[in-house]
């Protein structure tokens, strides 16, 4: 839904200020940005801000925020990631986020679903702590419910205990 | 002692609605199967002989009768043969007593003039040579495993005097692919129907103490809120939507109120509600995780599991909050307690060594012992009359329910479910 849906927001934003939208299309699923446009002050060019949203290149393409067991703090490598995704929000006043927290299978579900939330907070506080606003955070908790990695070892647990980052239209 | 058929109409009234509800349900796993390890300290030896007129039901209901006897660990079953025995008929109690058994049961299944089925039955004591008193129970045909399980129900209070929890039903949440399932059974697993079916997750359902709601959460609104499921009719209302989260209801014992969990304050902290949802009020004030309310069965207090110490342990306050008393301190994860019916023994779920196993504790001594030996246990419930602890656990991949006796001597495995199973609760003696 996600991988769908941006590129044709894109789509639609730069044609709406461009002359030849069908020849932009197919550019914009490819190089999602221009950087030679933006930076020409005179020309009303909007790019879609969410577009460093999906720029493999950008900080910004990744959005979770991975944690050890029955942990909640966010350990020193994920910070830059944190930095980057507040410092985009306070740019992008208009934006919002909804910060889903997530656990590993094992333990109590009830248990899971509360260290979920609490991983989603911490998110949110890192954010909030850098200028975003609460109106554009929201935390919620799947806790073990919707694991990523569906497998029942070490590595899948890893994988399912995280917090992801997602923007309005991405959920 | 004679039926009284008012005791069957609740059950009628549920089974009704749930078949009512069949355009959802998908048909119960017939193949059911329940392998049980150990045996109890002490097995009272018991016969029960063919009942005469059995094959006027759908399956011998001496068989039912001898399977929960046995399956609870605390009797063992004295092979009879095939030959029925009437509950009228002259008793051979020398026999009986010299193939080893102190109790002797017979019975017999006739057809009343208006289609029903009349079950009749005589506990003896072989030993005294002795009549100890029976029943008589008028059912449908489709109802006999009903009527097996408040024989054994009747037979195991006689002898042990204690209440049995055979004729109980359980609830459990089955996920299969992507489709999840709200289930109630009997407490042998049998008889199972949905009572929800959804595309989204199902966890924590709860029982009303007279065992005709069920509380429960659901995500079906992308978020966990909690519901409240009349199993009679089928009306579902939401019992608890606030901002943020909704989850972990647990009904007080005099069913008016239900404690729940909210994140709408910040991080998730307990508070009780109402039966119908109003009156929300914030339990406990602490920094970090308070979730898993259980009230005891005498209403006194309110278990739950906290972080507030570091690691999540279980915690004690009075049910109307208060100050909290920290109950369980081996190891560093100590979670969602369950305290059992005469308010003595808590059970819960503790990992060591990485293994998640159910613990009990005796409340006056603090003393705790391990019940099981699997690695990857959840969400303990006691059994109606305290003797068994349901819990889920996990075979090659897959969710499965055990049951363990209190004593950590009888285990037993309920599989051959399609699907995913986990979230067990045991509902009510039946009334």
């Amino acid at each position: 839904m996600r991988k769908l849906l941006l590129p044709s927001l894109i789509a639609i934003a730069l044609g709406a200020c461009s002359t030849a939208p069908t020849e932009t299309k197919p550019v914009v699923e490819t190089k999602p940005t221009k950087p030679a446009e933006v930076t020409k002050p005179a020309e009303p060019v909007k790019v879609d801000p969410l577009a460093a949203l999906k720029d493999p290149n950008n900080i910004l393409s990744k959005r979770s925020v991975y944690f050890e067991f029955d942990k909640y703090d966010i350990t020193a490598s994920y910070q830059p990631l944190v930095e980057a995704h507040s410092k985009f929000l306070v740019s992008n006043p208009q934006l919002k986020v909804l910060i889903q927290g997530n656990t590993d299978e094992r333990g109590s579900r009830e248990y899971n679903l509360a260290l979920g939330q609490k991983r989603a907070e911490a998110v949110k506080k890192a954010m909030s702590m850098l200028g975003a606003k609460d109106s554009q955070l929201e935390a919620v908790s799947l806790g073990e419910e919707k694991p990523k990695n569906a497998g029942h070892d070490e590595a899948a647990w890893a994988d399912n205990r995280r917090a992801d980052v997602l923007y309005s239209g991405e959920y | 002692m004679t039926y009284n058929p008012a005791m069957f109409s609740r059950r009628d009234f549920i089974h009704t609605g749930l078949a009512g509800a069949s355009l959802l349900a998908v048909p119960a796993h017939a193949q059911l199967r329940i392998e049980i390890t150990g045996a109890g300290a002490r097995q009272f030896p018991i016969a029960i002989a063919a009942f005469e007129g059995d094959g006027l039901l759908p399956r011998s209901i001496s068989d039912v009768v001898r399977a929960d006897l046995e399956r609870c660990g605390l009797f063992r079953i004295v092979e009879t043969g095939p030959q029925p025995v009437g509950e009228s008929a002259k008793i051979d109690f020398p026999n009986w007593k010299y193939r080893g058994a102190d109790a002797f049961v017979a019975g017999s299944v006739t057809r009343l003039a208006d289609g029903r089925l009349a079950v009749r039955f005589r506990l003896f004591d072989t030993t005294k040579a002795s009549d100890l008193g029976g029943l008589e129970l008028t059912i449908l045909t489709e109802q006999f495993r009903y009527a097996a399980h408040r024989i054994a129900d009747w037979v195991y209070e006689k002898l042990l005097g204690e209440p049995g929890a055979f004729s109980t039903r359980i609830a459990y949440v089955v996920k299969n692919g992507r489709q999840y399932q709200l289930q109630i059974a009997d407490a042998d697993g049998q008889n199972a129907s949905a009572a929800l079916v959804s595309d989204d997750p199902i966890i924590s359902p709860a029982w009303s103490p007279d065992g005709t709601r069920l509380a429960y959460v659901s995500f079906q609104t992308k978020k966990p809120v909690v519901y409240l499921h009349t199993l009679a009719t089928k009306q579902r209302t939401v019992l608890s939507n606030f901002k943020g989260s909704n989850s972990a209801p647990a009904w007080a014992p005099d069913g008016s109120r239900l404690a729940v969990v909210l994140t709408k304050d910040g991080l998730s902290q307990i508070y009780e509600l109402r039966a119908d949802g109003s009156g929300a009020r914030r339990l406990t004030q602490s920094t970090g995780i308070d979730t898993e309310p259980f009230y005891s069965p005498d209403g006194k207090f309110l278990f739950f599991t906290s972080d507030r110490g570091g690691s999540p342990q279980v915690y004690r306050m009075p049910a109307s909050g208060g100050d909290a008393v920290r109950v369980t301190f081996e190891g560093n994860y100590n979670v969602s307690p369950r305290v059992s019916p005469d308010n003595k023994t808590l059970a819960y779920l503790t990992r060591s060594e990485g293994r998640f196993r159910i613990a009990l504790m005796d409340l006056a001594s603090q003393q705790v012992q391990i019940l099981t030996d699997s690695d990857k246990d959840e969400s303990p419930s006691f059994a109606p009359n305290g003797r068994l602890v349901l819990f889920a656990t996990e075979v090659g991949g897959r969710g499965v329910l055990s049951a363990v006796s209190v004593d950590g001597r009888v285990k037993q495995r309920l599989s051959g479910f399609a699907g995913d199973v986990r979230e067990p609760a045991w509902g009510p003696l039946s009334r």
